[in-house]
Parts: structure tokens; sequence; C-alpha cells
């Protein structure tokens, strides 16, 4: 029973009392097993929670899969009738086989993403070495060895299957001991479910661009602009959108107009819950297996702390809120204080709607759901016009501190300042509980006999290429500046202290400390009017593969043409995120490049073969897509 | 002409062939752009404007009409075949075939037209249709919409005809021909279907105007309209 439940605990932890809450979770989790997404659900989801599956062999099979999350019967694509898949546990240094028996009526695949395996497991259709899909009725059996620990999850990469319900968590637990100390953990996967068609949804978006848009500016705004800042000066703000033909909010393609946002399978409506005893530490592995969609989470009443990204281990920063791009994971660390519910709160980028998880000990007690924040306008700096000066531009470490400013009641470390932390870093984590871990997981690294080894984060001009002007195009960001210390749209001096990818510091040393032997520059573009999405103006089926030599040290550095994120996801090859120090690159699978802005990362190329290289939102990547072949 | 026209269509036929793809699939809409009636003194007259496309991202093929009928009588039809190729971020060349089928006699022209998004989000499509015997209308269409809400829109529109010379069989005169103003304030139940309201104002100008007048016929009217745009 308890197999059923997604409910982790950490080993060797296991004692009596610790049983009996296992055993009150199980009836508590069967009691809302019954008002799990209306009766029809009930009825025909054969799991009432995601399973958990263990070991080193997997036997998973793809089938159509009856489910109701709205109040209409809809056909879902899952993994061992379970939505979201069930949740692998594997263990570093294992070889996991894993045989997925394809029931659907279409050719399916299963990537598994972040995960560093050969080419030929990676399981994208006509890219991966020697695999074309798992066509129906067939078995295909992935077997690799497991070298990484951390939090990941897998998907289907065929057709828009990942938008029907085709994804789900991995964990990988470490051999030796976790630097991460906490006493149970539970996955929070977010996705976003419709009842249309993935099909219709794409051509209505063609069709229409700002179709499932209701937030665009209006009357109201417009007058509400002219009464506060007066008639030219707005004149003067709208002057710029106006003459791009561009929307300040168009925030995110597909919006909970169409969209319900699903808590590890579940609606807002029914809530996912997590148990746990006051003072206990708690780790949240949040997912976001979106198609679509970013949330921005933060836990009312809780400071999170981020202790790995994308699965792996981070020096650990503490935050009120963080924004989950599609595709990237965050662990964090809480540790509620008090026998109260809490409410884990995940409202989309366009503020449309949210995903609902609660933390509680008690599974009667529930917490307050906090609004919605107001829908945000996109500003200059996400055109990549950098008009307004914005405190980024030019980023250097000494401006990073503006992100502090945000958090006037100065509860957090000063996680900005990383030299600082170089230097002294136990005075640094003073108030933390995890100057145990430094100890522990540095593992004899003495950070103070390491040079800072910063990077330029100083722009130089744009280049557009050639293949960039045309009807396919419909911005060229001409002062696309590094943006790493900006939480986004929408998060911007909240009055909380929430995440930026300058906060993200690697717990080890980068294992290739490697100056980048070359440079590669990828602006993605699109128009948006057309929805159409490329990689420097070339969509992927006219473009030539990426060719990388074995053994490279790369840097990558992209420049986003357009308005929207778009979270760039490298298959194979982990993307060493520059966010300050390269001593300490956190190693992501999946970068955002926010609006307007530039980023930059190292790769090492160490694995050969053919490799997807594409922006992880699912309608976006059929165009903003490479094919990379590393020999 | 017809043999222009004919070939542009076999090239707009054969872009399935030639075009496509995962990303860019096969897509068509069909837009009732104003479907109304409009109340005057005499017999109201029910009038269409619509289009059509069908193709890919950067080509497709449209199909224009306008359709006036009054008391069950088809006064002015007209139709548009084009190809269309996108030739800006926000704009579109589109080439084909125009036959105006009512008021008699047919007219075929050559139809050349400009179709797009204007800087301040205006609507426009500005189309040179050249006829047999010299005969050459150029057209401008314009529109914006002005959100009120999210859901109620207030849309005026604005469109203009001008003549290189008379066609006294269909009661047309050289130079500035005919000017309508619109405004149409539209609810929309949900994107692809909203009722609306409005006013149209239209006058016409010169020997147009004169052949109207020798017919017993307005000039200048104020209309108030009603109907509904659907789209799918």
């Amino acid at each position: 029973m308890s197999e059923n439940h997604n409910f982790i605990h950490n080993d060797g932890g296991f004692n009596l009392s610790r049983r009996r809450f296992v055993k009150g979770l199980a009836l508590g989790g069967a009691f809302t097993g019954l008002g799990f997404g209306g009766s029809v659900f009930a009825v025909t989801m054969k799991q009432a929670r995601p399973q958990t599956l263990r070991g080193t062999k997997f036997d998973l099979t793809l089938a159509e899969q009856a489910v109701n999350f709205t109040g209409v019967p809809r056909v879902a694509t899952t993994v061992n009738d379970s939505l979201p898949a069930p949740l692998l546990r594997w263990r570093v240094g294992d070889t996991v086989t894993l045989r997925v028996t394809n029931l659907l009526p279409q050719t399916s695949s299963i990537h598994w993403h972040g995960i560093i395996l050969p080419s030929a497991m990676d399981g994208v259709p006509g890219i991966a070495d020697d695999f074309q899909g798992i066509r129906p009725g067939e078995t295909f059996t992935y077997r690799f060895p497991v070298t990484q620990s951390g939090t990941y999850w897998y998907h289907s990469h065929s057709g828009f299957q990942e938008q029907t319900g085709l994804y789900g968590p991995i964990v990988i637990d470490p051999r030796e001991l976790d630097p991460v100390e906490y006493d149970r953990d539970y996955v929070v996967m977010f996705s976003d479910w419709t009842d249309e068609d993935p099909n219709d949804v794409y051509r209505k978006l063609k069709k229409l661009s700002h179709y499932y848009n209701f937030n665009e500016r209006t009357h109201a705004d417009l007058m509400r602009d002219i009464e506060t800042k007066g008639l030219e000066a707005t004149w003067n703000d709208r002057k710029m959108w106006n003459q791009m033909r561009m929307s300040q909010r168009d925030l995110s393609d597909v919006t909970g107009y169409t969209y319900t946002f699903l808590t590890n399978g579940r609606t807002p409506a029914d809530g996912w819950s997590g148990l746990f005893r006051k003072g206990e530490k708690v780790r949240l592995r949040f997912i976001n297996g979106s198609a679509m969609t970013f949330f921005d989470v933060r836990i009312p009443g809780l400071k999170m702390t981020v202790v790995a990204a994308d699965g792996q281990n981070l020096e650990p920063v503490t935050v009120d809120e963080f924004r989950l791009g599609v595709a990237e994971t965050y662990d964090v660390i809480v540790e509620p204080m008090h026998d109260m519910a809490y409410t884990i709160f995940a409202q989309d980028i366009a503020r449309t709607g949210f995903a609902r998880g609660t933390l509680t000990p008690d599974l009667v007690m529930t917490a307050e759901i906090p609004e919605m924040d107001p829908v945000p306008d996109l500003g200059h700096n996400d055109m990549g016009m950098g008009m307004h000066g914005m405190g980024h531009v030019g980023h250097d470490m000494s401006k990073m501190n503006h992100t502090q400013d945000q958090m006037p009641d100065g509860q957090m470390m000063s996680g900005m300042d990383h030299s600082q932390h170089q230097m002294s870093e136990g005075a640094a984590m003073a108030g933390m509980d995890y100057s145990q871990h430094q100890m522990t997981m540095n593992g004899g690294v003495d950070r103070s006999m390491l040079k800072p080894n910063p990077s330029d984060f100083t722009a130089g001009p744009v280049t557009h290429a050639k293949t960039e002007y045309g009807p396919h195009v419909d911005m060229r960001a001409d002062a696309a500046q590094y943006r790493l210390d900006d939480p986004g749209v929408g998060l911007r001096n909240n009055g909380r202290r929430v995440l930026t990818y300058a906060d993200l510091r690697n717990l080890q040393v980068s294992p290739d400390l490697r100056e980048p032997d070359r440079d590669i520059e990828l602006h993605l573009t699109g128009n948006m009017g057309r929805y159409m999405w490329s990689i420097d103006g070339i969509k992927h089926a006219d473009a030539e593969p990426l060719r990388w030599k074995l053994g490279e040290r790369l840097r990558i550095t992209f420049v986003n043409d357009t308005m929207m994120n778009h979270p760039m996801h490298l298959h194979g090859m982990w993307s060493d995120l520059e966010t300050g120090d390269n001593n300490f690159l956190p190693r992501k699978h999946t970068v955002v490049v926010q609006p307007g802005s530039r980023i930059s990362y190292r790769v090492t190329v160490d694995a050969e073969g053919g490799w997807a290289y594409h922006c992880h939102l699912l309608y976006h990547m059929l165009g903003m897509f490479r094919t990379v072949i590393v020999s | 002409m017809k043999r222009t026209t004919l070939f542009l269509l076999t090239m707009a036929l054969s872009l399935p062939l030639i075009a496509g793809g995962k990303d860019d699939p096969l897509v068509y809409k069909v837009m009732i752009d104003q479907l109304e009636t409009r109340i005057t003194n005499g017999p109201n007259p029910l009038v269409l404007e619509a289009d059509a496309w069908v193709g890919y991202d950067l080509h497709k093929f449209w199909f224009k009409t306008d359709v006036e009928r009054v008391d069950g009588e088809t006064e002015e039809a007209e139709i548009q075949l084009l190809y269309s190729r996108a030739i800006a971020p926000f704009w579109d060349f589109q080439a084909g075939w125009r036959h105006d089928i009512k008021p008699k006699p047919d007219r075929d022209y050559l139809a050349l037209a400009f179709k797009g998004l204007a800087p301040y989000l205006f609507e426009v499509d500005a189309a040179l249709f050249i006829g047999e015997s010299g005969r050459i209308n150029a057209r401008l269409d314009a529109e914006y919409e002005y959100m009120l809400t999210q859901k109620w829109v207030l849309a005026p529109e604005f469109s203009v005809n001008l003549y290189s010379k008379d066609d006294e069989e269909r009661g047309i005169g050289s130079g500035l021909s005919d000017m309508s103003l619109g405004l149409r304030l539209r609810y929309e139940i949900r994107r692809e279907f909203a009722p609306y309201i409005g006013l149209n104002w239209s006058k016409q100008f010169g020997d147009t105007a004169d052949f109207t007048e020798a017919e017993g016929e307005d000039t200048s009217d104020t209309q108030v309209v009603f109907g509904f745009r659907a789209w799918f």
C-alpha cells in the first residue's frame, strides 16, 4: 500500500513512530482518493496516486487512459495507467533496464530528461543513434548505467504526447551520504492539462496567436495610465509597442483559458497533500512537466532553501519564491515549525491560474490559497531594447545586490555576493543550518585556494545573421544584456526574495575548469503573429545539424530575439551556466533564456552521437530545435 | 489576363507538394468578418464580408468575398482568389483574380494586394485591381480593434475606392468613387463568435454619385447595422 504513495522517506530513519505515521497517511490517501478529480476519475484511474517503482528493472506500458479533470471525460496518454507516470527511483551506480511497451495507436518514445546516457538510449526518434521511436505494439528496452543523483523526469518525445499526459518523475539516490539532509521528501510535479486536442491548440495559435490570452491591455489600463502618468508619457510608453506591433501582455502562449494546472496529477480543486511533522526537514522535489507553462512557486509562511537545480546540488540559497521554467527542476528544503497547513502555490507566469498543493501535519487541515498576483507588463528590457537602462544592464557582481533590495526584511543571507562566500563561508552562512553540509559536501576542496574566475558579463554589440531577416522573424534584440539577477517579468520588486540564476552556485567545484575552446552564439527567433519559431531564423526542418567535436569545451551564448522565455534543453551533456564564478558553475539541463536577454553556458562535449537541442515549450520546439552531432 | 490568373492558381494549389512539415502543418481558416443587416428606409440589405485561407506559414491560398443582397436579390457580389506570400514580418503580398459577379455586366481584374498589420496595429488591405480596357481600381481597407474589455471590442473601419475611368454600365465614375466609415461594437462570446451592433456611413463622390442620383437613389447614407462575426 505504501508503495502506492508518493511518500518517500530517507534511508535509515525508519522507526516506530514513523511507521505509524505512514499508516495514517495510507488511510488518508485512500480517503482523499475518493474525491480525486470527480467520480469518473476515481473510477477510471487505477491509481489514485502516482506509483513509485524502485529497483533496476522496470516495465513501463504506454497506453491510452480515460481521465476527467474538468468534468469532461477525455483520453490521456499514460505510463502504467498513471498520470503523471510512475515515480522511478534509481540509485547511482546501478544499471537500469526499462522495457517500454507501446500500446498507443501512434509511435511513441521515452526521453530521460537530464540523464547522462549513451545517445542510443536518449529516446529521441530520428536523432538518438539508431532510434526511430517505439511503434505501436512494440517493446523497446532501454538500458544504461546511472551516474548521477538528483531529481529528474521522463517524458515522451513523440508528437504532442507530452501534452496529453506522458511524463513522470525520476529520483536518483546517491550511493554516498546525500549532502542534503532531510527527514522526508516529496516529488511535486506540475503540469498543464487541456481537454483540447494539442493539434487543435497548435492550429489555433497559428490562426490567432493570442487566442488564449485574455489579459490583453484594455481601455481601463489606458485610462489608468493616462491618469497616473499623463497623456504624453502614456503615448510615449505605448509608442514602442504600437510601432513594433507587439503585446505587452504576451506572457504565455497557452493559458488557464484551456489549461487546468496539475500538481502530481491533481487539479487545484482537489489539491495534492504531503504530510509532515513539525520540525522536520522536508525536501520538495519540484519538477515542471508542463507543455507550455512557467510556474512561480512559493509556500506562504515558509522559507525555501534551494539545494539543487536540475538535479545537481547547489550551494544552498534561501528564498521566498522561484520561477520554475518548463522542464526545470528545483529541490528545496522547508522546515515547518508549526502544526499548521501550508499551501504550495504555483501561479502560472501569465497569472491565469495556478497549481496547488498542501503541506500539512494532518490531512483534514488545509491552508488559505493566496490571491494571484496582478498581470504584469513586459518591459522594454524584455524586448532587448535596454531603453530604460535597467539595473541589469552591464551586469556585474557589484550590481547584483539590487535583488537584495527587493527583500526588505533582510532575512536571507547575502547570497548574491559570491566572492564573500568564497572568503568567509562560515560567516556568510551564519544562522543557516548548512554549515555542516559545507563540511561534508566540499569533499576536501579548499575553496579559498581557488582564485575567483568571474565571467565577463559585458555584452558586446549584437549582430544578427542574414537568416534572421524576413517574414519569419518579427523582432531582433539589439541591446540584449545578461540579466542573470533579473527574477523576470512579474517577479520584479514584488516584496519577496525571488531566486535568480545569479544565485545558483554549484556545490562542488566544476569538474571541467578548462576555458572554452570555442564560442557559439545562437539566436532564438520567431514570429509570434504567424506563430513560427526558429533558431537564427532557421527552423529545424531547414537547418544543418550543429557539429561538435568530442572532447572540446564550448561556450554557448543565447540571444533571445523574442519576447518570450525559452527554456533551452540540451540532451546528453550538461549546460554549465555562467552565473559569476566559473569555478562553481551550476550544471543545468534546461536553461531559461529570458525575453530580449542573453545568457552563456559552457558545455563539455563528452557524449558521442546524435542529440536534440531545443526549446522545451512544446509548441515552439518543432521549429526552435537543432540536431547536435558529436563525433 | 485569364492565363495569368490560371498560372497563379496553379502555383497556389501546387503548394502542398512543396511546403509543409511537422512545424508547419496545413492550416485553414474561414472568417465571416461581417454578416449583417443594415437598417434603411427601404428593404434592409444583408451584407456579407468574408474570407478564407488555406496553406502554410508563409504561403497561403486566399478567398475573399463581398456580397450584398436586398429583397432576396443579390445586388453586389465580388469574389477574389489569391495566392498569398509572406514578404515581411507583418505583411503578405497577394496576387490573383477578382471577379465581380454583380451588378451586371461581369468584370474581371488582376488583383494585387498588400495585406497586413501596420504600425499602431491597424489591419490594412491595400489593393490594386487591373481590369480590361484600362480599368483600374485602387482600394484601401483599414481596421482597428480597440479592446474595451477582454470581450468587448470596438472596431472602427475605413474603406475607400478609386477608379481610373468611368464604367457607366455599372454606375462607377472615375476618381474618388466611394468611401465608408464603420464603427462596430462586438461582444466575443468566445473567440470564434461575436455578435455586434454598429453604425455604417457611406458616401459616393464624383461621377459615381451622379450615376446614382440619376437612378434616383441616395449617394450618402448612415445606417445602423447588426450582425455577427464568426470564424473557425
